[in-house]
């Protein structure tokens, strides 16, 4: 691909690069529905829209279910569409989020995460995302706002090639509302990037179809393995997309991040902000102190990139999983601890690992913290979950 | 009947051709059937009303049936029937009786 490099830098919260990533992605259908801390993604894309810079339709709905169920539409019909969404505005709109999988509808969906009620916090964790991360959508977790950027405009070429609806989560407040230098790219090459092309089958009057019709049981189980290989297809074509995009616009990111992995005895393995500023910190700080300490951190999340991470992981002598989320009273409390497990598990890849839960609804980890886990690692394997930073 | 693999059918379970639905047998789970004893029937058209899918044709013609005849009579469409067996309950002669399906 031709590119005609033009550095344009603005200085962006990871909400704003999500409306400037949508706006160079020409989407044609915006449904809106505020929620903290998504929020400013839709107010930004309704200045654009409002200004004449971007010409889309937006829809203001009255619920997150209404939104996704706009945006389900408006993609059945053959349209470009974005919506955004946090926390309990995720779990309303879940039952949608089996529809648009189920219709293999290419959404983009950005989801600044948000710990979910009850107690009410508007803070920070990743208990929204991994109650969505069953239901056949692709989810990134980006890293900085960058990433955010270039992974929305990933996100279009991946979902419309998979015929999958996408999520790009990232932390509330923590990135969604801190300013970053983000490098912008020529809309122009975004487009090109992004050519429009024909869908199988979208509502049209002069070839009707019927969508999302009943099945009797001898239908509905071939669909849903139709999504499991469509899933398993994905993770292919997320390497794929993300090569050509780094050779179209000289930054990628693999589905799989590995700081300091190539000599490292411990590893943190994890996901989001964290994995992308204070993790390598403490992994820097556990070198100077002389431990060979490395991070993994995990950008696609599903499908979940079992043969990266093993890779990454091959050479450990133990590791932590962290994790910004919990899933109550299964075998580990760690969403990505049990993926993690499951993986080892299933390729005979015997490590100790430990599942470390932090930042529940935003609870500050120092880089002194995460030190304390490379340690902690160092004097041997212990089975039961580190709770780290709560009062017990 | 052989049904289609999972990778021969349509991404995302489109219907692509209009008016499909004709050829689509609904009657799988019937254990029971109506059966329409045509001498008892006074033609009140209670079942083709009442029946929830349908599936009660009004057939128009000449019929005679015993001493009397009608110019219409009803039949049952068995392909899309699921055995509820609301007509039967309604059918205020008892014409109608629920047999079991030949397994």
């Amino acid at each position: 691909m031709q590119i005609q490099k033009t550095r344009k830098i603005e200085a962006l919260t990871s909400n704003y690069a999500v409306a400037y990533a949508v706006k160079a992605a020409d989407v044609d259908v915006i449904a809106v529905y505020p929620i903290t801390p998504q929020t400013t993604i839709v107010e930004k894309l309704s200045e654009f829209v409002a200004n004449g810079e971007l010409n889309a339709e937006l829809i203001h709905v009255e619920s997150e279910h209404s939104a996704l169920s706009a945006v389900v539409g408006a993609s059945a019909a053959g349209a470009r569409v974005f919506t955004a969404t946090s926390s309990q505005g995720l779990e309303l709109a879940h039952e949608v989020l089996h529809i648009a999988s189920g219709m293999r509808l290419p959404i983009v969906m950005a989801v600044p995460t948000r710990a979910v009620s009850a107690p009410i916090s508007i803070h920070n964790d990743y208990g929204d995302v991994m109650n969505a991360r069953d239901v056949g959508w692709v989810i990134y977790i980006a890293a900085s706002a960058q990433e955010v950027y270039d992974t929305v405009i990933q996100a279009y070429r991946l979902a419309e090639r998979a015929l999958l609806p996408v999520i790009v989560a990232y932390d509330g407040f923590l990135m969604s509302h801190t300013v970053e230098p983000v490098e912008l790219n020529d809309e122009e090459e975004v487009r090109k990037f992004l050519p429009r092309t024909p869908r199988p089958y979208t509502l049209n009057p002069r070839r009707p179809v019927t969508m999302g019709p009943l099945t009797s049981p001898d239908w509905y189980y071939e669909f849903k393995y139709q999504q499991v290989l469509a899933l398993q297809e994905a993770y292919k074509i997320a390497k794929d997309v993300d090569a050509e995009y780094s050779r179209a616009f000289g930054r990628g990111y693999g589905v799989v991040e590995a700081y300091r992995m190539e000599d490292a005895d411990y590893a943190i393995v994890t996901y989001g902000g964290t994995a992308y500023g204070n993790a390598k910190a403490a992994a820097d700080l556990a070198r100077e102190r002389g431990i060979a300490a490395g991070v993994v951190r995990i950008r696609l999340y599903r499908p979940f990139p079992t043969a990266d991470v093993l890779k990454a992981i091959s050479g450990v002598k133990a590791l932590a999983v962290l994790d910004r989320a919990i899933m109550f009273g299964g075998p580990a409390e760690g969403p990505l601890y049990r993926d993690l497990a499951t993986a080892m598990y299933m390729s005979g890849l015997d490590k100790p690992a430990v599942n470390v839960i932090h930042g529940i609804g935003q609870r500050t980890m120092y880089v002194e913290d995460l030190y304390k886990i490379y340690t902690m690692l160092r004097e041997g394997p212990r089975k039961e979950a580190v709770f780290m930073g709560v009062r017990i | 009947m052989t049904l289609p693999r999972a990778t021969e059918l349509p991404i995302g379970a489109v219907v692509t051709e209009p008016g499909s639905t004709r050829r689509y047998s609904t009657a799988g789970w019937r254990t029971l059937k109506p059966v329409i004893h045509d001498d008892k029937c006074v033609r009140c058209q209670l079942c083709w009303l009442y029946c929830p899918e349908g599936t009660i044709a009004e057939v128009r013609g000449v019929f005679k049936v015993g001493g009397r005849s009608y110019d219409v009579k009803y039949e049952i469409i068995y392909d899309h029937c699921k055995g509820c067996g609301i007509c039967a309950n309604e059918c205020p002669t008892k014409a109608i009786e629920m047999v079991p399906e030949a397994p």
